[in-house]
């Protein structure tokens, strides 16, 4: 047994690290429950980070966003949906921060599944998006979610003790920006 | 480390890279909800290049979707050309890649350039299958029949009947530029095409 024992000691280990996260998710994450652990770079543009009101660098979870609420798109730049969305999604943006009443409470994020921050940004000048994009181009994100199909939307309501919830998911069938606002609003309480 | 054990985390190793290396090929857009089959990881490459960099690229004129035929000479001395093979309508990745190359056209177009995709599949099935990425810039060429004659000529065709998920630059001249004959499992990152494309700037 006891020659065993490295081997086995390496076998789990490298099972840990390497495949837990690839089984973690089987299913995309749903209302009623917290977000998996996404780190996220701090952007480097400066409007970019007083928008999600970060500072520093390095990498930062969503929660920490100061908003009561964050829209986040899993989207992808080779999704035929996701562009015919795109300027939906924009509207979408412009509504909340033409609204004094909300712009400062909820915010909207993309994170480009399997996309290079190359491809990004081919996504964010094709279509002029006005709010922060992410890469994940090793799809770690996306697996992280389950594997979902684009574009997937999750608004996640942020507590005043720092804690979170998933109020609403979507997959596709984006309705517009103001029924989906309509929508946001009701299911994170805001109104 | 006694041969013996050494041998055992090889084989452990072995195993879990199984696991860990679930290759990155999704077609994850709900465009195509339930319609995409899934053949599962392929060998990476599966045919034996035919023509190198330097090279002049054979002519060849295919039918498109459009209708219309199109041949690669009659870009000569107007525009470079990528010839974007990918391997077969409806299968992931594939589905992926032109609708990426769709909203980037303006970025082709810095670089004069038109961009081909080729399958070996018919008409038909590329009608159908590409109308699903919206209206797209450029045309669908295929190489069905002869079967893959096309793809042959360039040794990009699989030992299975499909073409590989190859790029080619051809610059004006009708000379290959750039050859990426990708792993089928995996998109190409778009950079490495523009980063090409500079290149005959």
């Amino acid at each position: 047994m006891k020659k065993y024992l490295i081997p086995l000691t390496i076998m789990i280990l490298l099972f840990s690290v390497f495949a837990f996260p690839v089984l973690a998710a089987n299913k995309p994450p749903e209302k009623g429950e917290s977000l998996p652990a996404i780190n996220l770079p701090i952007p480097k543009n400066l409007d970019e980070r007083s928008y999600l009101g970060l500072s520093g660098s390095g990498t930062f979870k969503i929660p920490q966003i100061k908003a009561k609420v964050v829209i986040v798109e899993i989207y992808s730049m080779y999704c035929p949906y996701c562009q015919k969305d795109a300027p939906g999604v924009n509207e979408l943006y412009r509504l909340i921060e033409n609204n004094p009443d909300i712009k400062n409470k909820i915010k909207l994020i993309g994170i480009g599944a399997g996309n290079t921050p190359y491809e990004v940004e081919i996504f964010k000048k094709t279509y002029n998006v006005p709010f922060p994009l992410f890469p994940d181009k090793d799809y770690a994100i996306h697996k992280a979610c389950g594997e979902v199909r684009t574009p997937y939307f999750m608004v996640i309501k942020i507590n005043e003790d720092g804690t979170h919830q998933i109020v609403h998911t979507q997959l596709g069938n984006y309705p517009g920006a103001e029924p989906f606002l309509e929508l946001v609003l009701k299911a994170s309480g805001l109104k | 480390m006694d041969k013996k054990r050494f041998t055992h985390i090889l084989l452990i190793i072995g195993v879990l890279s199984v696991f860990v290396s679930v290759p990155m090929a999704f077609a994850i857009s709900d465009a195509y909800k339930g319609n995409i089959y899934q053949p599962g990881t392929l060998k990476p490459n599966d045919s034996k290049l035919k023509v190198k960099v330097g090279d002049p690229a054979p002519d060849f004129k295919l039918p498109s979707t459009s209708g219309e035929k199109v041949s690669l000479s009659q870009y000569r001395g107007k525009k470079n050309v990528i010839l974007s093979f990918v391997p077969a309508a409806w299968t992931p990745v594939c589905s992926d890649q032109w609708p990426g190359y769709n909203i980037a056209k303006d970025f082709f177009n810095q670089y004069d350039a038109i961009l081909l995709g080729i399958t070996v599949d018919n008409i038909p099935t590329l009608f159908a299958w590409t109308n699903q990425m919206g209206h797209l810039w450029f045309p669908i060429l295929s190489d069905f029949w002869p079967h893959g004659a096309v793809a042959k000529k360039y040794g990009v065709l699989r030992s299975d009947g499909v073409s590989e998920r190859a790029l080619l630059v051809i610059d004006k001249k009708g000379i290959i530029r750039y050859i990426d004959v990708h792993d089928i499992n995996k998109r190409p990152p778009l950079e490495e095409l523009m980063k090409a494309l500079e290149k005959l700037k």
